[in-house]
């Protein structure tokens, strides 16, 4: 059988069960690398997505639960070439190490900016509690966030 | 002649003619030795080569873990070459491609990678130069370089591009032109942006999890409920069943499974896991006494620092011990690998630390020539150490055997890197003292800790996971010591004060109830903290500031810099009271007394009623020599400080008699971002100085300032590693 599936503006149809956590679709069928394999409980944030504007952890989503949800992954935000105020904001400020959690910092900053496009410097560390970063990039992670949020601000 | 005198100036302190007794028995000249890693890969075209269009392709056995190494190598390159650096290429961490440089472990890659590099880069411009003066009919010192491009003062132009064809790199390297002077460098020292962070923040392939090969199979292991357990029966037929499962691969005690889809793997190996039956065991040691059971095994004793000057009378002496439980790496993402067996050659694209290590290591696990094995590094999540990285890539070996022609993605699942990859030692430290005149007259310290290395690449046995279970299994190498002044459960164990009379004992415990390896710092993290707490015990009994004490027993110039430099930022006064919630504290340390100066200032506030510890703010001052990217070093300060706070305030592996019970991130609390304080860096650069090792450099002196700080708040010293709410509840009590 396959699920059809939203995705970045896209719809694919994926031959997988239903309950196929949508992580490994996004990452083995679709082939994209934004969302990350981190604990497969929900519990560090490294392979959030937005559904329908809402940070999910797509490890724990079941992808027949998707419906017809519009999924954003980090590849639906930007390219090298064409980055998305986040994207280039993390760049600016070199707010990573090993990046590998970095997707999910950057899509849960998505929401948060989406929904309070002013967030003060203790609301965007709220906002990232749940996401778990090991490098120790914390303060260039909310630097990042506070100046995408500006220029996203300034673009509009 | 220029040459030899220019040879001979520079040689002095990098390298030297030495004379070596030969394994025959008769004297031998040996080979001059060069400076960094170019001694054991002498050969230019190792590290470099330039193509017809002037791209130098520049090769580090160095890999990225997330450090920033490659990009701060390229820059180092560039300069030598006086290329720009988007006309250079970097290969890292190939078996295959680049040289033999070990791990990248030690805060040792500028060191040895970059000194190379700055000698083959000086090198090789100096052949190309050479090259267009014999083309130009010109001497070599009338030409200027810009660009890869050569210039005479007649307006004659060549490039690199041009001038290489006719030029060979296939020699070896002198080591004898002398790089830039740091006064014209114009890529070292700038914030020049990592250069795989945009791939990384736009989900571009970039990492072994993304490593995606046509007929790509996906496997996972299934290990033992506990340590010693054996694998005593297995019933398949519920598992071969499964959708998608391509094979089930047992060796001896080695289990996994081999999937169509990562998924169908993975229900594979829970269905495993449920028909699988173990027996046996080797029971832990008891959670509540597992440093008095530590320091109750075998041991080797070495004293690596005795220094006797008479004891003068009326001293005040004190006595204390500290002690650091397991810590866990952590790492992010699991350790991941992808295996390929194909007409008896094998490719491992893998995150190890050491590529060669790992290559010679799964040579012996797997029983093929090593010249058999290409080993490929790709980034990883951080590992901050030897992880489960190493183990992954055998495991997916192993399964890749049973399905040849066809790739196998082998990717750890959460439990997996908990339960199974290496952790960083428990250890006890036990000092005595004693302090007269503001002055310390006594100090006696001896620390007791497994080894901090049991990477792949140590001798005399195969340091990978699977290899211990096979039906042929290989036995994992014996523990050494390692030397100081390096070191390892004794790193900074010797400190860099003053002391008239010292005897300091390193204790290396011989057996290993619990599997440890290196974690970032090895043992400098639990003895910086030991020596700088006690230290500050010190002060308090002789009424003496922190800070002026460290000065008044501190030549080094440099030391005492970082140190008043970072008085100076966090507006340390002398005398200020900690008032029962809020102290400040003070670290410092020179990392493994040969790298970077770094001293820490850590101002935290205690909640009485919670025994929450809350760091607010951190200043770091540190001193690495030539700095070759500001941002870079800047950034691997700030995350060691913040490592270091979550290692300090919660982080300890837990277990019980039967087996490791951390498993996932709620059994396993991290610092969180509402937690994390902030951090200020200042860099004291010192151009034309060597580079000094740096990405582990801060930690040790940031635990030390955080336990300062709490007794500076509330009178009262925590000698037990984390600085727990419950602990602090009972100090305070």
């Amino acid at each position: 059988m396959a699920i059809e599936l939203k995705v970045n503006g896209a719809v694919h149809a994926v031959p997988v069960e239903p309950g196929t956590p949508l992580l490994y679709v996004l990452r083995n069928d679709l082939q994209l690398n934004g969302a990350k394999f981190g604990c497969g409980l929900g519990q560090c944030g490294a392979c959030t997505v937005l559904v329908d504007g809402a940070p999910t952890r797509s490890c724990v989503v079941p992808t027949g639960s998707v419906g017809k949800a519009n999924v954003v992954t980090l590849e639906g935000l930007g390219t090298p070439d064409l980055l998305h105020p986040l994207q280039r904001a993390f760049i600016d400020e070199q707010a990573a190490q090993c990046g590998y959690c970095t997707n999910g910092m950057i899509m849960t900053a998505k929401a948060l900016l989406d929904r309070k496009p002013n967030p003060s410097d203790a609301e965007v560390r709220t906002a990232l509690a749940g996401n778990l970063c090991r490098c120790g990039s914390h303060n260039r992670v909310v630097r990042a966030v506070l100046r995408a949020a500006e220029a996203m601000r300034g673009a509009k | 002649m220029t040459l030899s005198l220019s040879r001979r100036g520079f040689t002095a302190g990098l390298g030297a003619f030495v004379v070596g007794f030969a394994l025959d028995g008769k004297w031998s000249l040996a080979q001059a030795t060069l400076p960094g890693s170019l001694n054991n890969n002498r050969r230019l075209d190792a590290w470099i080569r330039i193509d017809a269009q002037g791209i130098a392709t520049v090769c580090t056995g160095k890999v990225e873990l997330g450090q920033g190494i490659v990009t701060a190598l390229a820059q180092i390159a560039a300069e030598e070459l006086d290329l720009p650096l988007g006309r250079v290429r970097m290969i890292s961490g190939d078996t295959s491609l680049t040289p033999d440089e070990g791990q990248t472990s030690g805060s040792q890659s500028i060191e040895n990678s970059g000194t190379a590099l700055r000698l083959a880069g000086a090198e090789v411009r100096s052949m190309l130069v050479a090259q267009a003066a014999r083309q130009f009919g010109l001497a070599a010192e009338s030409l200027t370089v810009a660009d890869g491009v050569v210039v005479a003062a007649d307006g004659r132009r060549v490039t690199y591009g041009q001038l290489a064809s006719d030029l060979s790199l296939q020699r070896e390297a002198t080591g004898a032109v002398k790089p830039k002077p740091a006064t014209g460098y114009k890529i070292v020292g700038q914030r020049i942006p990592r250069a795989d962070f945009p791939g990384k923040v736009t989900g571009q392939p970039s990492y072994v999890q993304d490593v995606r090969l046509p007929g790509m199979l996906h496997g996972r292991i299934v290990r033992a409920p506990r340590y010693g357990a054996t694998l005593s029966a297995v019933d398949e037929r519920k598992v071969t069943a499964l959708p998608g499962v391509v094979a089930v691969v047992r060796d001896g005690g080695f289990l996994g499974v081999v999937a169509e889809r990562e998924e169908q793997a993975i229900a594979a190996r829970a269905a495993l896991i449920a028909n699988t039956t173990w027996t046996g065991g080797r029971p832990l040691p008891d959670p509540a006494r597992i440093h008095d059971e530590l320091l109750a095994l075998p041991m080797e004793d070495k004293v690596i620092s005795d220094k006797q000057a008479p004891l003068p009378p009326g001293a005040t002496s004190l006595t204390a011990t500290y002690r650091k439980p397991y810590l866990s790496h952590a790492s992010i993402g699991p350790s991941c690998a992808v295996a390929r067996l194909v007409g008896g050659k094998w490719t491992v694209w893998t995150h190890s630390q050491g590529i060669f290590p790992l290559q010679e290591h799964m040579s012996g696990a797997l029983k093929v020539a090593a010249a058999d094995i290409h080993c490929i590094h790709v980034a990883g999540s951080g590992c901050y150490g030897h992880n489960g990285a190493d183990d992954v890539a055998l495991d997916a070996a192993l399964l890749a055997r049973a399905v040849p022609g066809r790739p196998v993605r082998v990717q750890w699942m959460r439990e997996d890197e908990f339960a199974w990859a290496p952790f960083g030692a428990a250890m006890t430290m036990r000092l005595q003292a004693a302090i007269k005149d503001q002055r310390v007259v006594d100090w006696n310290y001896d620390v007791w800790s497994n080894t901090h290395t049991t990477r792949p690449g140590e001798p005399g046995g195969v340091n990978l996971l699977a290899a211990w279970d096979l039906a042929t299994p290989v036995a994992p190498a014996p523990p050494r010591m390692i030397a100081q002044p390096a070191g390892g459960g004794d790193r900074n164990a010797i400190p860099l004060y003053d002391f008239p009379r010292q005897h300091i004992v390193n204790h290396l415990i011989l057996p290993m109830p619990i599997r440890v390896s290196a974690l970032r710092t090895l043992g400098a993290y639990a003895n910086v903290w030991a020596v700088e707490s006690f230290f500050d015990e010190l002060a308090t009994q002789a009424g003496a500031d922190p800070v002026a004490l460290r000065l008044a027993h501190l030549t080094d110039p440099r030391a005492r810099a970082v140190i008043e430099r970072v008085a100076a930022m966090a507006g340390w006064r002398a005398g200020d009271k900690g008032d029962g919630r809020r102290g400040r504290g003070i670290g410092f340390a020179r990392y493994k007394t040969l790298a970077c100066y770094v001293a820490v200032i850590a101002e935290i506030e205690v909640d009485r009623e919670t025994g929450v510890i809350r760091v607010l703010q951190i200043h770091v001052a540190a001193d690495a020599g030539q700095i070759i990217n500001p941002d870079g070093l800047a950034n691997q300060m700030e995350g060691g400080v913040i490592q270091s706070t979550s290692w300090t305030l919660k982080e300890t592996v837990s277990f019980n008699r039967e087996r490791v019970t951390t498993h996932d991130w709620a059994s396993y609390p991290i610092l969180r971002f509402p937690d994390v304080p902030r951090v200020t860096v200042e860099l004291i650069n010192r151009p034309g100085e060597r580079s000094l090792g740096a990405g582990e450099g801060s930690q040790g002196p940031t635990v030390a300032a955080i336990a300062n700080a709490f007794a500076h708040a509330t009178g009262k010293r925590l000698r037990d590693l984390p600085l727990s709410p419950d602990r602090v509840k009972a100090a305070l009590a």
